[in-house]
């Protein structure tokens, strides 16, 4: 039903900063660095109050498997270690540092050496790289795959976000390292081939791959996507890419393909070279009440207040403000939260584009059923959730919804159907785990 | 920074099109078959149009107020449901029959269900299946419309004159397309329906999955139910109400089905209960009866069609 249906929707791209390339922000007052940036355990504090840190050196780390370490962003001394809030909601405990102004790095930095997949992934581990693209998967695990069971990578420079255009400036500022770590990744893992996946309205990015990959002859794949939200969906990059399903509830792998992010692959690449940990990283800044929209190369742990200024502060009243893009990211209340690694963009809305679209009732349009990329019927499952239908939102497949927004993007009534979608999975997560309960209070 | 940001949750961006801006595309959609009303019936037809949409807006906002809940005409869809019910009467009906079916349909079928979204059936058509029981003469009162052409006219309808078997009396195909026949006020000028269905796919308002699919299936069904004369079963398509039903009727989103699937389905069920009843029933049309019928079938007709997931049916290697 090809021409019927029309997956995904098409925002504004808002691309303003297209050709701004990142500018170093380096002099913050001071960062406070939350101890968990990533899917996983939090890391514990290695320092403490007092101590002198330089750029690069460990501040947090666990012994969980599922987590990354987290370093010092600026040179300075260890001035609190308190619990903060961040933009998700969550609580962390998070250590400031007090900078001295001089962005020493710390002299442990070497160049890593690694023989055997093994220890590569320790080397991945301790440069504290966690997915970039939003998601804060601890690479080391994501790349620690069982053998022979991946032939792609597949590597997400789709940027299908509104304003945001980090990756495409990766793509084109480090084509280079872009593509040494693709090739390092491939190598080391033993993996046949990549596709790198950009949306066509980045022509720029996807020649200058292109240049890159036939000088070098290599034969990485640039794939150019139509521009589509939610082109960088995980799963639905994959089968764009590779024309391959992944099973419900399954992994990447379970196509036979990882998925990296074009700033985290280019990231690899340069810490192999020089063993400079994740200590920055690039924000878009941008959105009505912005007044000098640019990229920024940005500490991690900064306060958004120095990223604002850093842009020329506001020109309008700042209504809404958005850790992330304007589909996926996270409203803050106040500009009292910080920069972390998954953070790629900061927008500050004026009062036109921050006023909400009133809900009215769902008029069965059935917008939000075609455009949902996972083939739901969101309209139903805000149903389920509003009567607490576990059974209904399970047999409508809640839990595989990505999240994307689509939904309540299309939604001429505006409803709130993401929202309501995400209370549904906890109905249907409750539920199951209550079976599993009496099914082992039986057995 | 004491200031108050609004936080609410992703997304934050939403596209432009809303209820009202829906509402307000399909009202522009009838316009032309409006005026086709009233260059063939006269101001009668505007004046049983008018009377129908301020009754029906009316009615909505009684009904709001009784129930005190927060007034929704300003979606305009109690317009939308004032149009179709005219355009569904004769136009001599009398005035207090038209608000009588303004009150079924706004009043039982749409809001006592909840209001908008929530109704089973369409209320435009309830309301005229209900009038038609209880008034079938008045709702059968066809005049001779005003000839632009100068071929004579009849105040018997197309269907009537097929289902007689009195083929010579037919107006042409003709006429037929530029709407020179009797019928119920919105229904007779093909060309107008048309161009308000082009209207609707081009500012997607609706796919033309549904009136195709019905349309088609009437098509294929009187094709060979008529020995295969392609002027029988252009008849049928350009009579009764078959295009505005499957444009305007059985496109409604609330009480059709949300899935591509479904709308198959149920087009294709409307398709064949309006041809069946208009070559075996005893009425001449059927175009009400398959949609209301279809209706109440949608909810199964949606669960039967539910899309699989994505990635529901394991991995697959492109
Ligand atoms: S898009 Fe909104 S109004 Fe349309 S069916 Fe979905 S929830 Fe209902
Ligand atoms: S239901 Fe989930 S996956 Fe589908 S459009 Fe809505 S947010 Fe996206």
């Amino acid at each position: 039903m090809g021409i019927f249906n029309s997956r995904g929707v098409k925002p504004a791209h808002r691309k303003h900063t297209d050709n701004q390339k990142a500018v170093r922000l380096e002099n913050v007052a001071s960062v406070t660095i939350p101890m968990r940036q990533h899917i996983g355990a939090p890391c514990t504090p290695t320092v403490k109050v007092g101590d002198v840190v330089a750029v690069g050196q460990v501040i947090g780390d666990t012994e969980a498997f599922m987590s990354a370490p987290i370093h010092a962003s600026v040179s300075g001394t260890v001035s609190k270690i308190a619990e903060i809030r961040l933009a998700n909601g969550e609580k962390v405990s998070a250590v400031t540092i007090k900078s001295d102004g001089e962005m020493r790095l710390y002299e442990g930095v070497e160049k890593p050496q690694y023989n055997s997949v093994e220890e590569f992934l320790k080397c991945v581990r301790s440069s504290g790289l966690v997915g970039l693209g939003g998601a804060g998967f601890p690479t080391h695990v994501k790349l620690k795959v069982p053998q022979g069971k991946v032939d792609t990578l597949v590597i997400n420079a789709a940027e299908c976000e509104p304003y945001i255009t980090t990756d495409n400036r990766e793509c084109i500022d480090n084509t280079a390292d872009v593509i040494d770590g693709v090739e390092l990744v491939c190598k080391v893992l033993d993996i046949k081939s990549a596709v790198i996946g950009v949306e066509d309205n980045k022509p720029q990015a996807i020649n200058a791959l292109r240049t890159e990959i036939s000088n070098r002859k290599s034969n990485i794949v640039v794939k150019a996507l139509k521009s589509k939200y939610p082109q960088g969906a995980e799963k639905v990059l994959i089968h764009s890419a590779t024309g391959r399903v992944v099973p419900m509830g399954g992994l990447p792998m379970d196509a036979g393909c990882i998925v990296m992010n074009v700033a985290s692959v280019a990231f690899l690449a340069r810490y192999m070279r020089t063993g400079k940990p994740l200590v920055t990283r690039t924000v878009t800044v941008d959105g009505s009440a912005i007044a000098n929209p640019n990229n920024f190369r940005v500490p991690i742990g900064a306060f958004m207040q120095d990223v604002v200024n850093a842009a020329g502060g506001f020109v309008k009243e700042p209504k809404k403000i958005i850790l992330g893009g304007p589909m996926m990211g996270n409203s803050v209340s106040s500009l009292d939260y910080v920069i972390t690694k998954t953070n790629n963009a900061l927008l500050a809305f004026d009062e036109k584009d921050a006023k909400p679209k009133k809900e009215t009732a769902c008029i069965r349009c059935g917008r939000c059923v075609s455009v949902c990329p996972m083939k739901l019927m969101p309209a139903s499952l805000e149903k389920y959730q509003r009567c607490g239908d576990a059974e209904g939102l399970e047999n409508g497949a809640v839990l595989n919804c990505i999240e994307c927004g689509c939904c309540s993007f299309t939604c001429p009534a505006g409803r709130q159907l993401v929202q309501s979608i995400r209370l549904g999975k906890t109905i249907v997560r409750t539920a199951q785990a209550e079976r599993k309960k009496k099914e082992e209070a039986k057995g | 920074m004491e200031k108050l940001l609004t936080v609410s949750p992703s997304p934050h961006t939403k596209c432009g099109r809303t209820t009202q801006g829906i509402m307000l595309d399909v009202i522009i959609a009838l316009v032309p078959a409006l005026i086709a009303s009233i260059i063939y019936f006269g101001l009668r037809a505007l004046l049983v149009s008018v009377v129908a949409v301020v009754s029906c807006v009316l009615f909505e906002f009684l009904s709001r107020k009784v129930m005190k809940r927060e007034n929704t005409i300003s979606d305009l869809s109690a317009v939308v449901t004032g149009l179709l019910l005219a355009f569904n009467l004769p136009s001599t009906l009398p005035i207090w029959m038209v608000v009588l079916g303004s009150l079924v349909a706004i009043v039982v079928v749409k809001q006592l269900f909840g209001g908008i979204g929530q109704n089973f059936v369409n209320p435009a058509i309830a309301a005229r299946i209900v009038l038609m029981s209880s008034f079938a003469a008045k709702m059968t009162n066809w005049v001779v419309p005003n000839t632009i052409s100068t071929d004579a006219q009849t105040t018997a309808t197309p269907l009537k004159l097929l289902a007689e078997g009195k083929t010579d009396e037919l107006p042409s195909l003709f006429q037929l397309f530029i709407g020179e026949r009797a019928g119920c006020l919105g229904e007779t000028c093909a060309i107008a329906i048309i161009i308000g269905a082009i209207y609707l796919f081009v500012r997607r308002v609706i796919t033309p999955l549904i009136p195709l699919c019905f349309i088609g299936t009437v098509a294929v069904f009187t094709f060979i139910a008529g020995d295969f004369d392609v002027n029988f079963m252009l008849y049928h398509l350009l009579s009764g109400g078959l295009l505005l039903g499957a444009v305007f009727m059985a496109t409604d989103y609330t009480t059709s089905p949300m899935t591509t699937w479904g709308k198959v389905i149920f087009a294709i069920g409307c398709g064949l209960i309006t041809s069946l009843i208009r070559l075996f029933g005893s009425l001449p049309e059927g175009v009400s009866f398959s949609i209301l019928f279809m209706n109440i079938l949608v909810p199964h007709i949606e669960k039967l069609t539910k899309p699989k997931s994505f990635g529901e049916g394991g991995a697959k290697n492109g």
